[in-house]
C-alpha cells in the first residue's frame, strides 16, 4: 500500500520538490502551447495566478483549517495594497520593501481589531460580519478623499530591480513553432528588471511569496497551533475543555489569514501600479472562497488547484468572461450537493503513513499484553 | 455632522426611515422563518426579493401601465403585486429544491450549506444580469419584445404612478410611504397570527423547537420547510411590489445590499423571531435614514455593517431574544 | 486523612427557576475513584459540567488541589489538571485517534506561532514529548493499532476507549468520566471497570458517573448519591447499598430504565 512518492528518502523527495518549484519559475519562459493565452500576456496571466494562489493559502486558514467562514477576505487584501498605495505614492514616497511589511502589519492588526469582538460570535454570523467589514472597507474607501476616492491610486512603486534598465542578463523564452521548438531571442526577460511591458518578474516575486507562504503552512500546520486550529473547527468546546485556548488560536487564525491576504493585495497594488475600490468589490471575496472550496478546504494542494483554476480559465476563456460568476456560483452549488469535502480533499493518509513504522514497533512489545486483555 | 438638517426634518426623515424599514422587515421575515427551523442563513433570500421586484416591474410595463389610471392602474398594480408573491414563491421553492434540501437530507455542516446558498445566490443574480444573453441562447431574442413591449431590458418603472404628499400636522407625507408601511405591518400581523394559530403554524413552531420530536408527532419536516420557504417567499414577493412603488427602479444587483439589511433587521430583532423582524426592520430604516441625514448620504451603506456589528458585540440574542419555536412573544 | 483533591462546597446551580443543583457538597480525596450516581435528572451531568467550568455556580466554591476554581475558563481548568470524557462521545472526528490523543497533550504544551514557525528546540521537545505521550496512553488504552484512523472511522467502544485517551493525555491529577460505560455489554463493562482501576493505579483520581449499580458497587472507593439536585448520601458502596433513602430514590425508578 506504501505510496511511491511518500517511500522515497528525504534528499530525493526535497530534490524532486526543488525541480518543481525550478520547473514553476521556468514556466512562463516555455510559454507551452495550449496552456499559454493567447491575446493576454502570459506572464501577466501567471502572476494573477500566483496572486490568487497566495489569497487562497491564506484564506486557508481561516476558512479551511480553523473553520471560520470569512466573507470579507478581500478587506485584508485592500487594506494591504491602500497601505503600501498611500506609502509609496499618495501621502509618502516609501520605498516598496519597506511599505509591505506596513502594510502586511496594518492588515493583521485590522484582523485582530476585527476578530476580538467578533470571534465570539457564533459561526455563520460571522460570515455577515465579515461581509459587512469587506464592504465597509470599499465604501470607506470610496467615500476617504484621503484614499483617493473613486478615482484610486496611481503611481504607486515598482519592486526594485538588480542590474538596471537591462537586468544582469537576458533570458529568452522559447518559441513554438510547427513541430519544433526554438529560443526565440528577440523575445528575452531581464533579470531582474520590474518594468512595464515584460510581467515575467511580478510572476516570478508572486511565486516566491507563494513558496514561501506554502512553506509556512507546512510547519505550522505541522505543530500545535494546526491542530488547535483543527480541533476548534470540529468541536469547539470539546476543544476547550481539552485545554485549547480556542479564542485565542481563532484569533490567531484570523490575524495570519490577514497577514496572507495583506501580503497579496500589496503586491498586487505594486505590480499593478494603480488601484481604485473597483478592485475590491465583494465579487473577489466570493471567488477567494470559491478558491478555496472548489480545490477542496484544508488541503493546500488542492487550495492552489482551486486558485489557479479560479484564476487561470477566465483569462485563457476569455470569451466567456461574461459568465464567469455564474459558472462559480453553480460550481459552488454543485460541489456543496456532490462533493462537498472539493475536488481533493485533505489527504490524512501522509502523516498517518509516517507512523507505521514506529506502531510496528511497539506492536512487537505489546503482543503479550494484548492477549491478556482479550 | 449635520445636525441641524437632522433635527428639522425629523418627521418626515422618521417617516420615510419607517417605510424603508417596514420592506426591510418583510425581507427579513424570510431570513427569520428559514433560520428558526433550520439554523441556516438563507443567503439567497435576497435574490427571491430581486425576481420579485422583476416580475413586479415587467408585470406593470407589459400591462402598459404608464398609460394607465384610475381603475386600470390599479387593477394593472394587483396583477403585479400577484405576480411578484408568485414569482418569490417559485424562486424560494427552487431554492429550498435546489441548494437546500439535498443537503439537509444529508444534515450536511452549516458552512456547507451557507456555500451553497452563496452559489445559488451568485447564479441567481446573474442569470437576471445576463438575461439578454439567456435569450440570445434560448432564441428568444426576436420575438420576446412583442409580448412584454420593452420590458425586460426596462429596469424601471418611474412616472408610471404619481405620489400625492399630504400635509399631516404641518408634516408632509408621501402617500406611497404610507401604503408601504401599512401595507407591510398589516401582513406582519396576518402572519404572526397564523403562525400562532394554524395547524401549518403550529407545525413551524414545533419543527423549530426539536424536529425529532416534531416528525414524531406527525409534522412532515420536509413539507414544513417547504412552507417556511413559501412564506418568505410571499413576504419577500410582497416587500419586492412595496420596493418597486417606492423606488421604482431595480437591478439585478439590487438584492445584495437589501438582503445584507434585512439580515440586520433580523439579527437586530433576535433571529427566529417574528415580531423582533419588524422591530429590527423599523429600527433599521429609521437609523440609516438619521444617520445618513447626519453623516452624509454616502455613508448610508455603512450604518447598516456598522450597526450589525455592534449588535452582534453588544447583544447577539437581538432585542427581543431569539427562536421562533417560542415565538408567542 | 487522606488529602483532598477536589472539594465541591455548597454548590447551587440554578438555571431560570429550574434548580439543578442544591448545596452540594463533597470531596474527593487524592487516589480515590468516587462514584456519583443517582437516577436520571438528579443533576450528575450539571455537577461535572460546573467542577469543568462550562457552568459557572450561582453560589457555592469549588477549589481543586486548595485554589479556588470558580470562574476560570475552561481550558484554565484543564491545564490545572482535571480532564473529562462526555456522555455523549464528543471526540474531533475528522482527525487521527492520534491526533486527537495529541490535542489533549498539547494541554500541557505553549509552543507558538513562531515555535512552530521556525522549528525551536521547544517545538521539537514538545512534538517528541507529546507524541511519546500519546502513543504510550493509547497503547494503555488498547487501541494503539488504531492511532491513524480517523476518529470517525473507529467502533463505537473503541470512540469511547479514545475519549479516555485523550482526557487521561492532558496530564490531569483528576479524571471526570461520565457515563464511559453507556452502551456496552456486560463483559466490555467489566472490562472497562478493571482499566478504570488501573487508570487509578497509574497515580490518577477519578470521578465516575454510572448508572449500572452494580458495576459502580464493584469498582468505586466511597459513592455520592444526587436525588433531584440534592446530595442524598455519601458514603462506602457497603454504606450505600443499605441507606434506605438511597433505596427508595431507585426503587421510585426503574432501573433498567435510569441506563
Amino acid at each position: 500500500m506504501k505510496n511511491k512518492l511518500t517511500g522515497l528518502p528525504k534528499p530525493v523527495k526535497i530534490l524532486l520538490w526543488v525541480l518543481l518549484a525550478l520547473f514553476a519559475y521556468a514556466v512562463p519562459l516555455l510559454e507551452p502551447p495550449i496552456i499559454s493565452t493567447p491575446g493576454v500576456d502570459f506572464g501577466g496571466v501567471l502572476f494573477t495566478v500566483s496572486i490568487y494562489c497566495l489569497v487562497a493559502l491564506g484564506l486557508n486558514i481561516v476558512v479551511g483549517y480553523a473553520g471560520l467562514l470569512d466573507l470579507g477576505y478581500v478587506g485584508f487584501y485592500a487594506i494591504g495594497a491602500y497601505t503600501v498605495a498611500i506609502l509609496t505614492s499618495f501621502h509618502a514616497s516609501w520605498p516598496l520593501l519597506l511599505a509591505i511589511p506596513v502594510g502586511v502589519v496594518a492588515a493583521m492588526v485590522s484582523g485582530v481589531l476585527l476578530g476580538a469582538p467578533t470571534l465570539r460570535v457564533r459561526g455563520d454570523y460571522l460570515a455577515i460580519v465579515t461581509l459587512g467589514f469587506g464592504e465597509i472597507i470599499r465604501l470607506v474607501a470610496v467615500n476617504t478623499e484621503w484614499l483617493g476616492d473613486t478615482r484610486g491610486i496611481k503611481n504607486i512603486a515598482k519592486p526594485p530591480g538588480v542590474g538596471g534598465e537591462e537586468g544582469w542578463f537576458q533570458i529568452p523564452h522559447l518559441f513554438w513553432g510547427d513541430g519544433t521548438v526554438l529560443l526565440d531571442t528577440e523575445d528575452k526577460t531581464k533579470f531582474l528588471f520590474f518594468g512595464v511591458l515584460d510581467q515575467i518578474p511580478y510572476y516570478w516575486m508572486g511565486l516566491t511569496a507563494v513558496i514561501l507562504v506554502l512553506i509556512a503552512d507546512i510547519l505550522i500546520k505541522n505543530s500545535r497551533v494546526g491542530r488547535a486550529w483543527e480541533a476548534t473547527r470540529e468541536d469547539e468546546d470539546a476543544a476547550e475543555l481539552m485545554g485549547v485556548p480556542t479564542f485565542k488560536f481563532k484569533l490567531l487564525a484570523f490575524a495570519t489569514g490577514a497577514f496572507v491576504g495583506g501580503l497579496a493585495g500589496g503586491l498586487y497594488a505594486s505590480r499593478q501600479g494603480f488601484i481604485n475600490p473597483q478592485s475590491f468589490l465583494l465579487l473577489f471575496s466570493i471567488l477567494y472562497l470559491a478558491a478555496v472550496v472548489v480545490g477542496g478546504q484544508g488541503n493546500r494542494w488542492g487550495v492552489l488547484v482551486g486558485a489557479a483554476l479560479v484564476a487561470y480559465l477566465p483569462q485563457r476563456f476569455r470569451e466567456f468572461d461574461d459568465f464567469r460568476v455564474l459558472v462559480f456560483g453553480l460550481a459552488l452549488v454543485v460541489l456543496a450537493t456532490v462533493r462537498p469535502q472539493g475536488l481533493l480533499p485533505p489527504r490524512r493518509t501522509v502523516r498517518a503513513k509516517k507512523l507505521e513504522h514506529e506502531l510496528e514497533e511497539l506492536e512487537e512489545g505489546t503482543g503479550e499484553e494484548e492477549n491478556a486483555h482479550a | 455632522m449635520n445636525f441641524e438638517f437632522l433635527f428639522n426634518n425629523l418627521p418626515e426623515l422618521t417617516i420615510t426611515g419607517l417605510a424603508f424599514g417596514a420592506i426591510y422587515a418583510l425581507v427579513a421575515l424570510g431570513y427569520t422563518m428559514v433560520y428558526g427551523v433550520l439554523q441556516l442563513i438563507n443567503f439567497a433570500h435576497s435574490e427571491v426579493f430581486m425576481y420579485g421586484t422583476f416580475a413586479m416591474l415587467w408585470t406593470v410595463m407589459a400591462l402598459n401601465g404608464a398609460e394607465a389610471d384610475g381603475v386600470k392602474l390599479i387593477a394593472i398594480l394587483i396583477a403585479a403585486l400577484f405576480a411578484a408573491m408568485l414569482m418569490s414563491a417559485a424562486i424560494a421553492l427552487i431554492l429550498e429544491r435546489v441548494a437546500y434540501r439535498p443537503l439537509i437530507k444529508r444534515d450536511a455542516p452549516r458552512l456547507i450549506a451557507l456555500i451553497s446558498a452563496i452559489g445559488a445566490s451568485f447564479v441567481l443574480a446573474e442569470l437576471m444580469g445576463l438575461r439578454d444573453k439567456v435569450a440570445e441562447w434560448l432564441g428568444l431574442d426576436d420575438n420576446l419584445d412583442d409580448y412584454v413591449s420593452g420590458a425586460r431590458i426596462n429596469n424601471s418603472m418611474a412616472g408610471v404612478l404619481e405620489k400625492p404628499r399630504f400635509d399631516v400636522a404641518g408634516v408632509s407625507v408621501s402617500s406611497i410611504d404610507l401604503i408601504v408601511i401599512v401595507a407591510a405591518v398589516g401582513m406582519m400581523v396576518l402572519l404572526d397570527q397564523f403562525v400562532r394559530r394554524s395547524r401549518l403554524g403550529k407545525g413551524i413552531r414545533a419543527t423549530a423547537q426539536d424536529p425529532e420530536t416534531a416528525s414524531l408527532m406527525g409534522v412532515n419536516p420536509t413539507r414544513t420547510i417547504q412552507v417556511t420557504f413559501l412564506i418568505g417567499g410571499i413576504m419577500a414577493g410582497i416587500a419586492a411590489f412595496l420596493y418597486m412603488l417606492k423606488i421604482e427602479t431595480t437591478r439585478f444587483d439590487v438584492g445584495f445590499l437589501l438582503g445584507v439589511k434585512a439580515f440586520t433587521a433580523a439579527v437586530l430583532g433576535g433571529i427566529g423571531n417574528l415580531r423582533g423582524a419588524l422591530l429590527g426592520g423599523l429600527i433599521l430604516g429609521v437609523a440609516e435614514n438619521w444617520g445618513s441625514a447626519l453623516f452624509g448620504t454616502e455613508w448610508r451603506d455603512v450604518i447598516a455593517f456598522v450597526l450589525l456589528v455592534l449588535i452582534l458585540l453588544v447583544r447577539p440574542t437581538g432585542l427581543l431574544g431569539e427562536s421562533l419555536g417560542k415565538a408567542r412573544a | 486523612m487522606p488529602e483532598a483533591i477536589l472539594e465541591v462546597q455548597n454548590v447551587t446551580l440554578k438555571f431560570g427557576g429550574l434548580t439543578a443543583l442544591d448545596d452540594v457538597s463533597f470531596t474527593i480525596n487524592e487516589g480515590e475513584i468516587l462514584g456519583l450516581i443517582g437516577p436520571n435528572g438528579a443533576g450528575k451531568t450539571t455537577c461535572f459540567n460546573a467542577v469543568t467550568g462550562v457552568y459557572r455556580p450561582t453560589s457555592g466554591g469549588i477549589s481543586f488541589q486548595g485554589r479556588s476554581i470558580v470562574g476560570l475558563k475552561k481550558h484554565k481548568i484543564t491545564q490545572q489538571g482535571i480532564a473529562r470524557t462526555f456522555q455523549n462521545i464528543r471526540l474531533f472526528p475528522t482527525m487521527t485517534a492520534l491526533e486527537n490523543v495529541l490535542v489533549g497533550a498539547d494541554a500541557q504544551h505553549s509552543t507558538g506561532m513562531l515555535s512552530a514557525l521556525f522549528r525551536l528546540p521547544k517545538h521539537r521537545r514538545e512534538e517528541r514529548e507529546g507524541h511519546d505521550r500519546a502513543m504510550e496512553v493509547l497503547r494503555f488504552m488498547g487501541i494503539h493499532r488504531k492511532a491513524d484512523e480517523l476518529a470517525a472511522n473507529l467502533s463505537y467502544g473503541d470512540q469511547r476507549r479514545l475519549e479516555i485517551a485523550r482526557a487521561m493525555a492532558t496530564n490531569p491529577k483528576l479524571i471526570c468520566l461520565d457515563e464511559p460505560a453507556a452502551g456496552f455489554n456486560p463483559a466490555e463493562k467489566v472490562e472497562l471497570m478493571n482499566l478504570i482501576r488501573r487508570v487509578r493505579d497509574q497515580g490518577f483520581t477519578v470521578l465516575l458517573i454510572e448508572h449500572d449499580m452494580k458495576l459502580v458497587m464493584g469498582v468505586t472507593d466511597r459513592i455520592v448519591v444526587l436525588e433531584f439536585g440534592r446530595k442524598i448520601a455519601e458514603g462506602s458502596p457497603a454504606d450505600i447499598r443499605d441507606n434506605p433513602a438511597v433505596i427508595a430514590a431507585y426503587l421510585g425508578v426503574d432501573e433498567e430504565d435510569a441506563s
